[in-house]
């Protein structure tokens, strides 16, 4: 097992963990490790190929990969370590303050990190079909908004032609333009709640300029289709979300995407034995962002979902900051 | 013509552990299974218990095999490596009125052969289960009872068996079976004979028997509809909870999941449809609310999926049958009947593999294959394995450094052993029973890209051709702007203009 030591490690090289890098780095950190999952840095801004990023931080308009670029160059040229292709598998507390944090990857095989300081940044997952517990058969051609945009975005494929998607949170209102784009037909976005989860701005630009219809206080209440989806009933809720007999209506599909929310992803912080809150679904942090174990900080989509990377990149520097307050004062004791 | 001295029609687990016991003896056997995989009918979907024997009715083939099937457990498990616990059971009593059946149940129990069976009291219920809800006035408690991977025991069989030259033949639905003599069956446009033909067709069993025998049998499929609900919840109880039947119905089973989730169903409906998986708003809502009545602090919030099985319940002469039919039909020599496999069939399978196997033998016998292989080692399980056995694991194959599936942490290694095991997975929903990858809370969202593209590699074939679960479930439906690129074809070979933009757009990506 290969062996290092750092002051701050960054869980994620997404643009949580890149501007808390950034950040750390100014404030006089010296050694910090990024620890990123995937091939390459900027996470799932890398699919967010659309534009609307970067207004508030660099008064521009940038699309994902570009928003990602500028911090990735900022931190290359920091010089700050990064593994790639790497995977926490386990956090844990020495009784003498440090921390040792598990990761894996191809090259070096097992890695153990003794840190003074652990920055959480790992994101967040979307709500699952089980989680909406949409009756019906379960065939394929279901597909989370984010899979389907890692198909078109990343790998040039299509998952499906004729699409139906529910929810509409500002993955699902992107991807019904892309899908349009893309020579899908989009039949419309269907919403459980009486106004829509996503920017108004998507909904102009993503919906209304395409023709494509948004029905409010309306649920999926069957999925048809037993190899390949081939419809989905349509059903209005009453003011308590319960459907309403009588108002159900067929749509034909070979596609369900689902944009129904998204989950801070925290197996990490659990497994750490963290304080959680139950209604962020992120880590109990104080007035530093550190939770409930002192020198874990957590900012981004861990902590909790933001709907801007703007707010993001904003949170996550102050993390990087007081990450290394820690590292200079109390860190020094441990 | 193939021929075989065997032929086995369904790859479920009742049909795997023929299999995999009659290959003890030198012959040829072949199973047909009509879905893209083995154990895709009722074998994946049940409540993956092993029952301890206090349910069916003395004296029948269920209450034997039962019983038979749970002392087999711990032994198999360990020989064919795949996950098995023995975290007991209680059946739940929720009115002082319904006692006696408890206590009924009890002694059924003991006549059956169950051992260690106690009534406890509430207090004693709380002890080993503290969620156990308040309303209860009593509890039968089986030390016995146990929980297993329903899909890692039907793999195992179906691995063993191939190893030791079972052949199986994937996507062959069976058409045809024709008694000359001995049998001619045809499956996918091909034929097959063979003496012995055994019937484990799960519930199509009524119309393979039907095809060959006078004495019509019926399967009615009885719909289960469960929610499978977190890791974060798989805690909530030790026990498999079982509630005792009232008439408010059989009752809901709340339990945990070896992989450490908690699973809650089924409802009991029967359906005409013997393809009829879908689940009903009504169903699940059923489920959390009954499964509720036994266990504190259920959240329905929590589920990760639903779905829904098939158990095949069997009508004989019109009349509801009791027990499995499992033996040669009376008319039909060499046909073997293994119908109406409904709970406790998880956990009768390898009993019903020896019963099976020792009609066979006894009917048909067959020297000892003296080079038959017993033991069969599962899939390396990186999120369980320590951090020696993982340094082992990488140093010999890197791969098992690269995580696909991060709700479960299934790494390419595992995933490409699935992929290249005997009888291995060609399907997402193949590996994912093979080895969790989808399996977690995301449900696959960020893994199954990941998955398609090692399949495809993997087999050797383009990402179109990967399947959910074979058939027409192809994840993808083609590229980027293809159909734009062809209407813009189509426009330009009107106008005469031979689609020349459409050649350059297309370039890009053969």
């Amino acid at each position: 097992m290969s062996r290092r030591e750092e002051e701050v490690v960054i869980i994620g090289g997404g643009p949580a963990g890149l501007a808390a890098a950034l950040s750390a780095k100014k404030a006089g950190c010296e050694r910090i490790l990024i620890l990123e999952r995937d091939k390459e840095l900027g996470g799932i801004l890398n699919q967010c190929i659309h534009n609307g990023f970067g207004l508030h931080t660099f008064k521009e308009e940038l699309t994902g990969p570009e928003y990602a670029d500028r911090y990735i160059q900022m931190v290359l040229a920091e010089e700050i370590s990064c593994l790639l292709r790497t995977m926490v598998t386990n956090i844990s507390l020495e009784e003498d303050g440090w921390k040792v944090v598990t990761a894996m990857n191809k090259d070096q095989g097992l890695l153990e990190i003794r840190t003074k300081s652990v920055i959480l940044a790992m994101g967040c997952r979307e709500r699952p079909r089980g989680a909406l517990n949409i009756p019906g058969y379960r065939p394929a051609g279901i597909y989370s908004a984010g899979t389907a945009q890692y198909y078109v975005n990343m790998e040039g494929r299509m998952p499906g032609r004729t699409v139906v998607i529910l929810g509409s949170g500002d993955i699902g209102l992107i991807m019904a333009r892309r899908m349009v784009l893309e020579g899908a037909k989009v039949q419309c976005v269907a919403e459980l709640r009486p106004y829509s989860g996503g920017l108004k701005r998507n909904i102009v630009q993503c919906l209304d300029d395409f023709g494509i219809p948004l029905y409010l206080s309306t649920t999926v209440s069957a999925i048809h289709g037993r190899e390949r989806v081939e419809g989905v009933t349509l059903t209005r809720v009453d003011e308590n979300g319960k459907p309403i007999p009588g108002s159900e209506w067929e749509v034909p599909c070979d596609t369900l995407l689902l944009s129904c929310g998204l989950i801070p992803e925290n197996e990490l912080t659990v497994g750490l034995g963290a304080q959680m809150d139950a209604k962020t679904n992120g880590p109990v942090v104080n007035e530093r962002l550190e939770c409930s174990i002192s020198g874990v900080f957590a900012c981004g989509n861990v902590l909790h979902v933001h709907e801007l990377v703007d707010h993001v990149s904003a949170e996550a520097d102050k993390a990087g900051r007081f990450a290394a307050a820690y590292v200079q004062t109390e860190g020094r004791l441990i | 013509m193939k021929k075989y001295d065997v032929i086995i029609i369904g790859a479920g687990v009742s049909g795997c552990a023929i299999a995999r016991w009659l290959a003890k003896k030198e012959r040829t056997i072949a199973v047909l299974e009509k879905a893209s995989d083995v154990c895709e009918g009722s074998s994946k979907a049940n409540s993956g218990i092993v029952h301890a024997g206090h349910d069916a009715r003395t004296g029948t083939l269920k209450a034997r095999l039962n019983v038979r099937g749970n002392e087999m457990m711990d032994a198999l498990s360990k020989e064919l490596d795949f996950p098995f616990r023995r975290n007991g059971s209680l059946v739940l009593c929720f009115e002082e009125i319904s006692r006696p059946k408890l206590e009924e149940l009890k002694e059924r129990g003991e006549k059956n052969g169950v051992k260690g069976l106690e009534i406890l009291s509430p207090e004693q219920v709380r002890e080993l289960d503290p969620a156990i809800s308040d309303d209860i006035v009593a509890a039968l408690y089986a030390p016995s009872g146990g929980i297993v991977c329903p899909f890692g025991m039907n793999i195992a069989l179906a691995e063993n068996a191939a190893v030791n030259g079972v052949e199986f033949y994937l996507n062959h639905m069976v058409t045809e079976v024709k008694k000359c003599d001995g049998y001619i069956i045809t499956a996918a446009g091909e034929k097959f004979s063979a003496p012995v033909v055994i019937n484990a067709a799960g519930v199509y069993a009524d119309a393979i028997h039907n095809m060959v025998s006078g004495q019509k049998i019926k399967i009615t499929p009885r719909r289960g509809e469960y929610c499978l609900m977190d890791k974060n919840c798989g805690n909530l109880v030790h026990s498999t909870v079982f509630q005792l039947p009232s008439e408010l119905g059989k009752g809901i089973l709340v339990t945990p999941t070896v992989h450490g989730n908690l699973l809650v169903g089924p409802t009991a409906e029967d359906i005409l449809d013997k393809e009829g998986v879908d689940t009903t708003a009504e169903g699940l809502s059923k489920v959390i609310e009954l499964g509720g009545r036994s266990v504190n602090g259920l959240d329905g919030r929590l589920t990760i999926t639903s779905f829904a099985g098939l158990r095949a319940h069997l009508e004989l002469h019109g009349e509801e049958k009791q027990d499995f039919i499992i033996g040669e039909a009376e008319d039909a020599e060499g046909f073997f009947d293994v119908a109406g496999i409904e709970s406790p069939g998880l956990t009768c399978a390898p009993a019903i593999g020896e019963y099976v196997a020792a009609m066979v033998n006894e009917k048909y016998p067959a020297p000892d294959k003296k080079d038959f292989i017993a033991v069969r080692k599962g899939i390396p399980n990186m999120a369980e394995a320590t951090d020696e056995e993982r340094h082992r694991l990488i140093a010999a194959n890197p791969a098992y450094a690269n995580v696909i599936c991060r709700c479960e942490m299934v790494t390419e290694g595992e995933i490409v052993e699935a992929i290249h095991r005997p009888v291995g997975a060609t399907t997402l929903d193949g590996v994912k029973r093979r080895t969790r990858a989808g399996m977690g809370r995301c449900q696959s969202g960020f893994c199954s890209p990941k998955t398609l593209e090692i399949l495809a590699r993997e087999l050797g074939v383009d990402q179109s051709k990967i399947t959910k679960a074979g058939g027409n479930s192809a994840i993808l439906t083609g590229y980027t702007k293809d159909v734009v690129e062809s209407a813009a074809q189509d426009n330009a070979s009107m106008a005469g203009n031979a689609g020349k933009q459409a050649d350059v757009g297309k370039g890009g990506r053969a």
